[in-house]
């Protein structure tokens, strides 16, 4: 704009004409305009189209039970957590089993921070506490690693675990996949070291139906 | 008392250097980029704490969508000889009696996720360009007829699994799921799955972050 001007001015005071003078800078404004708009376009969409994947693995299908022996797990360090209708989560400690009553009372609690992670976190202080040093130290400095052998790190305080729950994962039919998801990244934030999803039994679900409201 | 000159400088800046960088970052950001493809669904995934990157190669993605239906997906494997979708459709073919041409193979290796059942795929794969099939897969959608059929009459979704994972044993199994979908529908395409000895699977998820207090 200011050059046009500029120019503009020049050619009504002198009356002669002159020959021409080109000027050799040429205006990029246009160009770096939109070289800016262009860049800003990739860079917003480089940086947001990475999607993540949370990986689980889920206990192989036996369709023969008696050829292995399902693993015997102790009694006091079952939590079984069940995801119920209206995003209610009910949990107890140990086995529902019929035959020897009294049965395991529910309690209920939710999703959301003070919910089941306070719980998780609690019954897995342990294990918890051991990895936020570890990686404390690695960001301090006071630990040196190399990178890859972090989550081999990691996995060998969760395999030495030995008072940490053994959380079970169960669900009614009609609930939504993103609370799956939910109980499952759960378990990932309070590092449990051992967790299943498993099918929901016919005992826990008349439990459910006197459970507290 | 002399004049103090003043130095006539010229209001025009030397946009070069600020061009040269410009243009770098910009061929930058082109080649890197990798677009999106284009989704035969919206899908609006949950989240997750999990940082670890979504596989690229040699996957398998199964999207579901709000109502539960599937969508099938396969990329073409690490490089370009090993040609997974032409060789799974031609496997396909066999198993349903269905002859495709070589166009037709040939144009279902260029294009992306699909949910239909497999008598439907060759008119899919005949539509002309991208928008075409959009609207083919819109029009199935709407006389509920999309998605892959995964009852146990006619299990099409196990079979494609089946002869993906003849095609290559390393495939990974990606599930791209709405967060509204019921449960029990997840849960029972995890269980084909699973009949087919796939027990790992990667959730898409997005990425969000939360705070942990221990007390």
């Amino acid at each position: 704009m200011a050059q046009i001007i500029e120019n503009n001015a020049g050619k009504s005071e002198g009356g002669k004409r002159k020959p021409k003078k080109h000027s050799t800078a040429i205006d990029m404004t246009p160009m770096v305009d939109l070289m800016c708009l262009l860049i800003t376009f990739f860079m917003l969409t480089t940086a947001f189209s990475k999607p993540k994947a949370m990986e689980i693995v889920l206990p192989e299908k036996n369709d023969d039970t008696t050829k292995v022996k399902s693993p015997q797990i102790p009694e006091a360090r079952t939590l079984n957590i069940i995801l119920g209708e209206n995003e209610a989560i009910y949990w107890y400690i140990g086995l529902a089993n019929p035959a020897k009553p009294p049965l395991p009372v529910l309690t209920k609690t939710d999703l959301s921070k003070d919910g089941i992670r306070k719980l998780l976190l609690e019954k897995n202080k342990d294990v918890y506490q051991k990895i936020t040093e570890l990686k404390d130290k690695i960001t301090t400095g006071k630990l040196v690693i190399p990178k890859d052998s972090i989550s081999s790190e990691i996995k060998k305080i969760k395999n030495e675990d030995k008072i940490g729950p053994i959380v079970l994962i169960k669900a009614v039919d009609n609930i939504k996949y993103k609370e799956f998801v939910d109980i499952i990244d759960e378990m990932a934030i309070t590092n449990i070291a051992r967790y299943a999803v498993v099918d929901i039994n016919p005992v826990e679900l008349t439990m459910i139906q006197s459970a507290p409201k | 008392m002399a004049k103090i000159k003043m130095h006539k400088s010229s209001p025009h800046v030397d946009m070069t250097p600020m061009v040269d960088l410009f243009s770098l970052l910009l061929t930058f950001f082109m080649l890197t980029t990798s677009f999106r493809p284009q989704e035969p669904a919206a899908i609006d995934t949950p989240s997750s704490i999990s940082e670890k990157q979504a596989p690229e190669k040699e996957v398998l993605t199964l999207s579901l969508d709000k109502l539960g239906k599937v969508y099938f997906n396969i990329d073409n494997g690490p490089d370009t000889t090993t040609k997974f979708r032409a060789k799974l459709l031609e496997k396909m073919g066999e198993q349903y009696k269905i002859k495709y041409t070589d166009k037709q193979t040939e144009t279902f290796a260029k294009i992306n996720a699909f949910g239909m059942p497999v008598q439907y795929l060759a008119s899919w794969i005949d539509k002309k360009d991208g928008t075409e099939r959009d609207k083919f897969q819109k029009q199935l959608q709407k006389e509920n007829k999309a998605g892959i059929p995964t009852d146990s009459v006619d299990n099409q979704l196990a079979w494609w699994i089946f002869y993906a994972r003849q095609i290559d044993v390393n495939i990974q199994v990606v599930i791209k799921a709405e967060s509204e979908t019921d449960y029990k529908r997840v849960k029972e395409i995890l269980d084909i799955l699973q009949d087919k000895n796939v027990n790992k699977f990667n959730l898409t998820t997005n990425l969000e972050k939360v705070e942990v207090k221990l007390n």
